[in-house]
């Protein structure tokens, strides 16, 4: 598109530029959004294409178990299933990564090995965000240093909320520096906007593109512990943030919703949403997540049933 | 910024398959299509005195639905003798509380029978099934709810307190909305205590022959509602007929035009709703994704069969470039074809008169000098067919901005300042809707004061509500649908 | 011969009433304007084609800053006006005792009922869109209202015999919700039209909002009729069926809004119907959302 590309130092050069720069980003109108939300619910989606979305959508999802009764052992089962969600169907994709909390990361990586399943670990005092930067900062590096693939960090919402952009700017800066690696390399960064404290599309819009420039490589919509988590409209506007942003920087952003999405059906949504919003250049796992858990299994439900053309029971598929 | 290093799990490493939809054609086999149909006069369907009949076909595919009976003068007549006798003898006399549960009941049937009608609508009309599905048989029963509620309250609409029914209404509605803009004239008029002669377009006159069954498994009394197939001269008879007491019509200016003449001089009370050749005003702050929709929505939904379609895009000049990139890229996603696919946007021009003619105009946009564009998309074989297309660098002059086109055709004109904006939108002898795109509250509020049109929508475009009064300034005609003006229409003064 | 010492009256030269001023017609026609006894009373105007279309321009231009003024606004303009009547009341009883042939106290009690009707009318102003305006249920998250609006510059043939009290009640519910007109008089009888045009003149109400045309309705009519600039045509003063046939029916060419002529009882409580019956009504859509 034709819309200027910013000149990142300058804009963060101040919390004035900054807020000047995310005010003057177009509107978002609820209604009209949340409409075409909807309209792309209507898709009908058949056959081979259903075949191709499911997998597709398997291999999008980072299952996730993010409680307080997380166990080694929970976690260790979470990985099998991760690594191989259909035993019974060796045809079955392995989906994208687990996503656990940081005390987890090396029971994951133990588990999951070379099988090319990523690790992704919450930070920053994941869900609240509400703790000094220092620790948010120590949590990050901990689980990087545990082996993380993918940080998965919550913004400082109070602060978005009362107009402090440039420390959730500055904030995200020093937690992507935080994901390096002696090494050189980085874990890839998600922020977490938590949309359901944010409540507007125009906060979204705006939340997106700082993001966007403070190096995010995913930005996800929500924890999983605030109602809403994810929902189409709200994803519909971070997924024209990333189309926007590309077209004006070159650089590809992922999209992850999370927390909500439970049925095959649902997820079809997304895809198509995916496919028609930013385009199919981001239907590939390395560009847009589910972040679930019980989504997994209903996809496999679903695959299933295409695949023997009848329809199957949940005692079929592992609880883990 | 973000490296660009593949992220994704070993599962990606094949090469990425593009996403295409599979067909998802809704089922034909809910709709049973008779060989043939009669006139649907006083309760019965009846073959007309002549003996005459046409085809209807399916604009998709040029197949032959069903051959269709051709009223003439003297059916038109037997028809409104039939209401005539219904409205005095049974209609006139049924108190407003039952006649209120007719149409109640016609609405509950509508929505059993919804799915029929949508098949029955997209298959006559070349509409996409998502659209006959989701939008025109959803708001049919929604009208018919809305007018069975005022039959037995007409004391409280305003209108007097005893207000009376005209008498026989004759009603020649348009192929672009069939089922809808019957229900737009038959609910209020039944609901006033009129009975009705309706002839709907010659080239969809298939669920108005659905309907007129329902009005069978309503028990609705012989005679009050009564439907003449036919084209212009069947209409014709119908708005000449000395003993219809109220016409109204949705069509062409042109033809509403010749009503207008024809009923000069009698006592006949008449609305029209018209052309249109409305403004879809983008301003440099508007929500521009929702715009785009809003555009988008306007100019091809129904093909663009819309008499207050947005077929002019005034897009603000400082924002135009950017405005039109995003549109381009929306219209590549729009697909085109089998209107009964589900997951079509873009179904058939209903016939190879309305082809021909947005053919027509559209090389004249470009011999005009406008730029022409449509996204890459392949038209079907058979059946008739026109992408989306929009024309940019268009003035005020050229004839594709002046022009109702009927079809899937955008003229983008730009401007500067809210009042010039105000000034194009205005600078046309229509006035039916107008569209306004901006974040600004007070401005939405001046531009709507200002634009001369009976509809403006702000930040959205082509809703429609059975609350809602619809009808035009100037050319675009008099009188209100909807609400409860549009009960005015149809009570004696 | 006036005999000697006997004051030579200063007699009146009755003009048109186009855009705030009066001119003579275009055409330098005028005819003869006699009581009901037959006896000359005065030369008026003869309004032309060409009067007409002046008429129309005037009454074009001043349509966007009337029907922009506030309903409040107009409702006071025109109250100004019943007030300027009341003052002119001894003449307008004249002109219409000796027009309309009525005894001195019938013409009271029309000059009175017009002044009436005019403060009536006037209070309407603010009124009238909160009776026929609505805020509409529609079933979505949209804030949907329907507001009434002017429809623009209206032609009206104004009654024949009520010169005074017809005229008022046709022209004051067209100009009080914010319509500019264009007004063909009282053939026979033109005075009180002429002599409103002058409290017109004096009044608030702008130039070109009313527009008086003295002369024959079958004549300039026609020429309003077929305009493509007038929005609507008022035929309430045309007695021959045919002509007002013809006149709805050229009319028809860039659909303008009629309204048809009938028996009119100019004494009796007029209702909104005449208020109604030149408003557009207009319909706005917007979401409601965060």
């Amino acid at each position: 598109m034709t819309a200027l590309l910013p000149d990142v130092a300058e804009v963060t050069s101040s919390d004035a530029s900054l807020r000047r720069f995310l005010h003057g980003l177009p509107g978002v109108d609820q209604v009209g959004a949340e409409a075409r939300a909807a309209e792309l619910a209507t898709r009908s989606i058949k056959t081979t294409a259903k075949e191709f979305a499911i997998d597709l959508a398997i291999t999008m999802v980072d299952l996730t178990t993010l409680e307080g009764q997380d166990t080694p052992g929970k976690v260790r089962a979470l990985s099998a299933k991760a690594m191989r969600p259909d035993p019974a169907d060796p045809t079955c994709p392995a989906v994208a990564a687990v996503c656990i909390y940081p005390d987890m990361v090396g029971v994951a990586k133990q588990t999951l090995g070379e099988s090319g399943v990523r690790v992704a670990s919450v930070a920053t005092a994941f869900p609240s965000g509400r703790a000094a930067r220092e620790i948010k900062l120590a949590d990050t590096r901990n689980a990087v240093a545990a082996g993380a693939d993918e940080i998965d960090m919550v913004i400082d919402r109070g602060a978005f909320l009362s107009g402090r952009y440039l420390e959730v700017y500055e904030e995200i800066l020093a937690v992507r520096e935080a994901c390096a690696r002696p090494d050189g390399s980085e874990a890839h960064l998600k922020v977490i906007f938590e949309t359901g404290e944010l409540q507007t599309f125009d906060n979204i819009r705006r939340i997106s593109w700082l993001a966007m420039m403070a190096g995010a490589h995913f930005i996800k919509t929500s924890t999983g512990k605030v109602q809403p988590a994810a929902t189409m409209p709200g994803t519909l506007v971070m997924l024209e943030a990333v189309r926007d942003f590309r077209d004006v920087t070159g650089t590809m952003v992922g999209v992850k919703p999370a927390g909500g999405i439970r049925a095959s059906k649902e997820a079809i949504r997304y895809l198509v949403m995916v496919n028609e919003i930013a385009g199919a250049d981001w239907l590939d796992p390395a560009w847009f997540r589910f972040g679930a858990s019980t989504l997994l299994n209903d996809l496999l439900m679903q695959r299933t049933k295409m695949k023997t053309g009848h329809y199957t029971g949940p005692d079929y598929f592992t609880l883990d | 910024m973000a490296d660009d290093t593949v992220v994704g799990s070993a599962a990606t490493s094949t090469t990425r398959a593009m996403f295409d939809y599979a067909p998802a054609p809704e089922s034909r086999s809910v709709v049973d299509i008779a060989s043939s149909y009669g006139l649907f006069i006083d309760g019965e369907f009846t073959d007309p005195v002549d003996g005459r009949s046409f085809k209807t076909i399916s604009p998709a595919s040029e197949e032959v639905l069903a051959e269709v009976s051709e009223a003439s003068e003297r059916d038109v007549d037997l028809a409104v003798r039939a209401a005539r006798n219904a409205h005095t003898k049974v209609w006139s006399k049924m108190s407003g509380r039952e006649r209120s549960k007719y149409l109640f009941r016609i609405a509950r049937i509508i929505q059993e029978r919804s799915r029929e009608l949508a098949v029955l609508e997209s298959l006559d009309n070349g509409k996409p099934i998502r659209e006959s599905r989701d939008v025109d048989v959803p708001l049919v029963a929604a009208y018919f709810f809305y007018y069975a509620g005022w039959a037995d309250k007409l004391q409280y609409a305003g209108f007097g307190p005893d207000p009376r029914p005209l008498g026989v209404a004759g009603q020649v509605i348009p192929w672009n909305f069939p089922l809808l803009m019957l229900a737009w004239k038959i609910a209020p008029a039944l609901a006033a205590g009129n009975t009705v002669v309706l002839k709907p377009a010659e080239t969809t006159p298939l669920t108005s022959l659905l309907f007129a069954e329902i009005c069978q498994q309503a028990d609705l009394p012989p005679g009050v509602v009564n439907i003449v197939t036919g084209a212009g001269e069947t209409g014709r008879a119908v708005v000449a007929h000395p003993d219809v007491d109220k016409v109204a019509f949705t069509g062409s200016t042109d033809v509403g035009r010749s009503i207008a003449q024809t009923v000069a001089g009698t006592t006949k009370s008449v609305t029209l709703e018209l052309g249109g050749k409305a403004a879809n005003i983008v301003f440099d702050d508007a929500p521009v994704d929702q715009a785009v929709e809003g555009i988008v929505n306007g100019i091809f939904f129904n093909q663009g069969h819309v008499c207050c379609a947005g077929s002019r895009l005034l897009v603000q000049e400082s924002v135009a470039q950017d405005v039109l990139d995003r549109l381009k890229r929306r219209m590549a996603t729009l697909r085109l074809g089998d209107p009964l696919d589900k997951n079509t946007d873009i179904g058939a021009i209903n016939s190879a008169e309305q082809l021909a003619k947005i053919r027509s105009l559209s090389d004249v946009g470009e011999a005009e000098g406008a730029g022409r564009w449509s996204p890459a998309c392949d038209l079907p074989q058979h059946g008739f067919w026109f992408p989306p297309t929009i024309f940019t660098g268009v003035s005020q002059a050229h004839r594709i901005a002046r022009e109702e086109i009927f079809g899937p055709v955008l003229s983008v004109i730009t401007f500067r300042t809210p009042a010039e904006a105000v000034e194009k939108a205005n600078n046309t002898p229509f006035g039916l809707s107008a569209g306004v795109w901006t974040d600004k509250g007070s401005r939405i509020l001046w531009m709507a004061d200002r634009l001369r049109a009976g509809v403006v929508w702000a930040n959205t475009f082509n809703k429609f509500d059975p609350t809602s009064p619809f009808g035009g300034y100037k050319e675009s005609g008099y009188g209100r649908e909807g609400g409860r003006h549009g009960l005015e229409a149809y009570l004696a003064k | 011969m006036p005999s000697s010492g006997e004051r030579i009256e200063v007699r009146k030269t009755y003009k048109l009433y186009i855009g705030g001023a009066f001119p003579r017609s275009e055409s330098g026609r005028s005819y003869e304007v006699h009581d009901s006894k037959g006896r000359f009373l005065a030369n008026a105007a003869q309004a032309s084609r060409k009067d007409a279309r002046d008429a129309d321009v005037a009454a074009r231009k001043a349509f966007g800053g009337w029907s922009a003024k506030t309903a409040y606004n107009r409702g006071q303009v025109v109250y100004r006006v019943a007030e300027l009547l009341e003052g002119r009341r001894i003449q307008f009883v004249d002109e219409v005792q000796r027009g309309e042939g009525l005894s001195r106290r019938q013409a009271e009690r029309v000059v009175d009922l017009s002044v009436d009707r005019l403060v009536w009318y006037a209070g309407w102003a603010d009124k009238v869109a909160q009776v026929v305006g609505s805020a509409n249920p529609v079933a979505g998250p949209y804030f949907n209202f329907s507001l009434p609006e002017p429809t623009g510059a209206v032609a009206m043939v104004a009654p024949e015999d009520s010169s005074l009290l017809g005229l008022v009640s046709v022209l004051a519910p067209a100009v009080v919700t914010g319509n500019t007109v264009v007004v063909v008089t009282s053939y026979s009888r033109p005075l009180p039209a002429i002599t409103l045009s002058e409290v017109l003149a004096t009044s608030d109400v702008p130039g070109g909002v009313v527009n008086m045309l003295t002369g024959s309705a079958a004549e300039i009519a026609p020429w309003l009729a077929s305009h493509m600039d007038v929005n609507a045509i008022d035929l309430t003063g045309v007695e021959d069926a045919e002509l007002a046939r013809a006149l709805e029916e050229s009319a028809a060419q860039n659909l303008k809004r009629v309204r048809r002529p009938g028996p009119v009882d100019w004494a009796a409580e007029p209702g909104i119907d005449r208020l109604a019956s030149f408003l557009e009504t207009k319909t706005v859509w917007h979401p409601i959302g965060i």
